[in-house]
């Protein structure tokens, strides 16, 4: 029996059987066709392509890559369903469509989270517990804004925009699709959604949710393809909003593609998250968030506590604890049920986080990554950690989105603030202590959408997300999250 | 071909998940809108009320302390329940109120969408009727709607489940437990609203529905210290005086009013405003 083991562990020499979920669940057909006005087309009639295992580099299935001609189709499908049916649809009727689909994912939620950790490399701990369920919840909470606009505080009859087209990333590809989709339809606007190039499989098991939950055909049409598709979508003059979800130098393309039309824009960009740590902070939950913070995800998270920032009193035993944790992950398959760091999505990612790992230990920071052996096939990168870090290497101002931590000191809260914010980015921030007040205090300085206080990396739909600086603007989640879909 | 004979039900009370007959024994005559027998239905005692008010008193704190998605699937899931039963429910609508067959399923129909209105408010009342203070000082302050607790509703008189689901969905979503008085004359549709209840995961005592004499019981409910709302709705006659009952502990009332159900006005009668005041320096 094949076990891997468990290295450095107080307790010994441990190790772990497999327990993996079924790959089987999955169900994927050999290849797919885009899903324009409520139905699939031929698979046969787009040119195809392969989207892989990143964890194994095997072919899950191909998908059609959609030219200018189909999204222009898309659009016109999304038009003309937003001008015969959804914009006369009542609130409470696209109410009851949106909790369709929220019954309708939870019902598929472990199916989903296979299809989604087979393309995307996550593990399925983190599939099943947090991308899925969230997304099941994000169609429920804003089923409930549908049919009470009037109460949202944007005056008494608040429009819908029309057309959008939804341009998502490849972190988290249901759960941004949810986070697109659920505003966008409570409000009442129809969609274009154009998934990530490396993750377009969930999105369309999403397509086939939305046909048993007999939404009205072009209400939502998905295009999968690569940039060129993104491109095409938002170069398209149907679409009256664009929302975009994705790295900052596509988004500042996309601002400029659209600075002069009418088109409203909500951007969500990349990120370079300081987790700052007070010395009266409890330790053992601090070093589980820094964990989280960074390795959630393998990095691949826009909002990463990418930049630790400590106080020099506790450095030494925070570095301590955070290497022997580290040294603890289990980094593997993702379909196992205990791994806690899976697969780097794509094989130009891993090249990128390489590159910038070069960099960092080139301009003289110290590197530390985990001794964990790499599976043989398939991309990996070993969870990493930069020490000696100063706040002019790329390593603290460029976002690497992967597993890697880069680690600076602080002496006064002042410095602590001054450092966090010392960067174009604004997404997120992480704060640990037992003060309060302290916490408040810098909270209220630190320039960033989100700030976590003794937790990191938490979402709910309830809550607003979303950056500021050249961390985007525009919020997902919450009351804000409907504006970025109404004439408001 | 002979008509088979139907197997009647036996109507009886809600209290703390389970289905009693009245303690007392009695039980009294419901007609239909034509003036036929229906069903010899419950009537509640005083006893039944007490056991009825501790049961929401019991229940509360655990319905508060689910999260308000959780509460709002469950309000939906009762939904399901109801949409699921719609064709029982009209018929016993349709009796109960004279009406024909296509009017009742339209009116479960509204029904069932009121509550799914309800449903999604869960998570979205502390954000429309909470927020944060700009007070003048080095503070964070912020204001959370809280539940008022347990809340006593004399359901409409006329509008036997719409009417229902109005009253005592509200209190429901934003946290409060309920002992509801069905409608004297046409308490079957909430009736059987309860029974669904039980299927779609409401902890039991969340929703106590009684039966029985409005004259009787609504004083008790009225002046039960342990009751902390009072929606006097079937009750227009003797509002003044219930209301009088009710002040003796400071139980919150709201009266009857027509019109306006896309209002908050339910939603806000029994919520509760708490302030947090928090130090904000280094």
């Amino acid at each position: 029996m094949s076990s891997r083991p468990l290295a450095n562990s107080e307790l010994g020499w441990l190790a772990y059987d497999p327990a993996p979920e079924s790959s089987s669940l999955a169900r994927l057909a050999p290849s797919y066709g885009l899903f324009i006005d409520g139905a699939f087309t031929d698979p046969g009639a787009h040119q195809q392509v392969p989207t892989v295992n990143p964890a194994t580099e095997a072919t899950l299935a191909t998908v059609a890559h959609a030219a200018a001609a189909d999204v222009d189709r898309a659009v016109r499908a999304a038009r003309h369903a937003y001008d015969t049916v959804w914009s006369v649809t009542s609130g409470a009727e696209r109410a009851k469509y949106l909790y369709r689909i929220a019954r309708l994912i939870q019902e598929r939620a472990r199916e989903l989270a296979v299809v989604e950790t087979l393309d995307n490399g996550k593990p399925i701990r983190e599939s099943r517990d947090v991308d899925i369920p969230l997304a099941a919840a994000h169609f429920f909470y804003y089923a409930g804004w549908a049919d009470k606009l009037e109460h949202a505080g944007f005056g008494a009859d608040p429009r819908p925009l029309g057309v959008a087209g939804q341009i998502i990333p490849w972190n988290f590809p249901l759960l941004m699709a949810a986070w697109k989709l659920a505003p966008a339809l409570a409000a009442g606007n129809t969609c274009v959604l154009k998934p990530a190039e490396t993750t377009p499989l969930s999105a369309l098991i999403l397509a086939e949710i939305l046909q048993q939950a007999e939404l009205p055909p072009g209400v939502v049409n998905i295009v999968t393809g690569d940039g060129a598709t993104g491109a095409a979508l938002v170069e398209h003059p149907g679409v009256d909003k664009i929302a975009f979800t994705g790295s900052t130098e596509v988004g500042r393309a996309i601002q400029a593609r659209v600075a002069g039309r009418a088109t409203h824009l909500t951007l969500e960009l990349g990120g370079k998250g300081a987790n700052i740590v007070f010395d009266d902070a409890p330790i053992d939950e601090m070093v589980e968030g820094i964990i989280d913070g960074i390795f959630f995800n393998q990095g691949h998270v826009c909002c990463a506590g990418s930049r630790l920032l400590v106080q020099e009193t506790v450095a030494d035993e925070v570095l301590r604890r955070l290497q022997r944790r580290v040294e603890q992950l289990r980094v593997g398959d993702p379909l196992d049920k205990n791994t806690d760091v899976g697969a780097i999505n794509s094989r130009a990612q891993l090249a990128r986080i390489e590159e910038l790992v070069a960099a960092g230990e080139r301009e003289g920071a110290t590197r530390y990554s985990s001794s964990c052996a790499l599976p043989e096939h398939g991309y990996w990168f070993a969870p990493t950690v930069f020490t000696d870090v100063s706040q002019s290497h790329r390593i603290a101002r460029e976002e690497i989105f992967g597993p890697v931590l880069s680690v600076l000191t602080f002496r006064t809260p002042e410095e602590a603030v001054a450092k966090a914010n010392n960067t174009t980015y604004g997404l997120a921030c992480g704060v640990w202590s037992e003060k309060g007040s302290r916490t408040l205090w810098v909270a209220q300085r630190l320039r960033a959408g989100v700030i976590w206080a003794n937790t990191y990396n938490r979402f709910d739909p309830t809550s607003p997300f979303g950056g500021v600086r050249e961390s985007g603007f525009g919020r997902e989640g919450g009351r804000p999250g409907l504006a970025a879909y109404l004439d408001v | 071909m002979s008509e088979r004979l139907d197997v009647r039900k036996t109507y009886k009370l809600l209290i703390d998940g389970a289905f009693p007959r009245s303690e007392s024994g009695r039980t009294y005559e419901v007609l239909d809108a034509r003036g036929a027998f229906v069903a010899n239905v419950a009537r509640a005692s005083r006893k039944d009320v007490r056991d009825a008010v501790r049961a929401a008193r019991a229940a509360q704190p655990r319905w508060w302390s689910a999260s308000a998605y959780n509460r709002g699937q469950v309000l939906y899931r009762w939904a399901e329940m109801a949409e699921s039963r719609a064709g029982e429910l009209a018929a016993q609508v349709a009796a109960a109120e004279g009406l024909d067959a296509t009017d009742a399923r339209a009116s479960v129909g509204r029904a069932v969408d009121r509550l799914v209105w309800y449903a999604g408010w869960t998570d979205k009342v502390t954000q429309v009727l909470g927020g944060a203070n700009p007070v003048a000082g080095p503070f964070f302050n912020f204001s959370l709607p809280v539940p008022s607790g347990v809340v006593a509703v004399l359901a409409p008189r006329d509008s036997s489940l719409e009417g229902f689901v109005d009253a005592v969905a509200a209190p429901l979503c934003v946290g409060n437990a309920v002992v509801a008085l069905a409608s004297e004359t046409r308490p079957l549709p909430a009736v059987l609203l309860g029974e669904m209840s039980a299927t779609a995961d409401l902890p039991g005592g969340v929703v106590n529905v009684l039966t029985g004499s409005l004259d009787e019981l609504a004083p008790v409910l009225a002046s039960h210290e342990d009751v902390d709302g009072l929606d006097l709705e079937g009750a227009p006659d003797a509002a003044g005086e219930l209301a009088a009952l009710a002040a003796a502990t400071i139980t919150r009332v709201l009266f009857p009013r027509t019109g306006g159900d896309a209002s908050l006005r339910r939603l806000r009668a029994f919520v509760e405003t708490t302030t947090v005041w928090h130090t904000v320096g280094q």
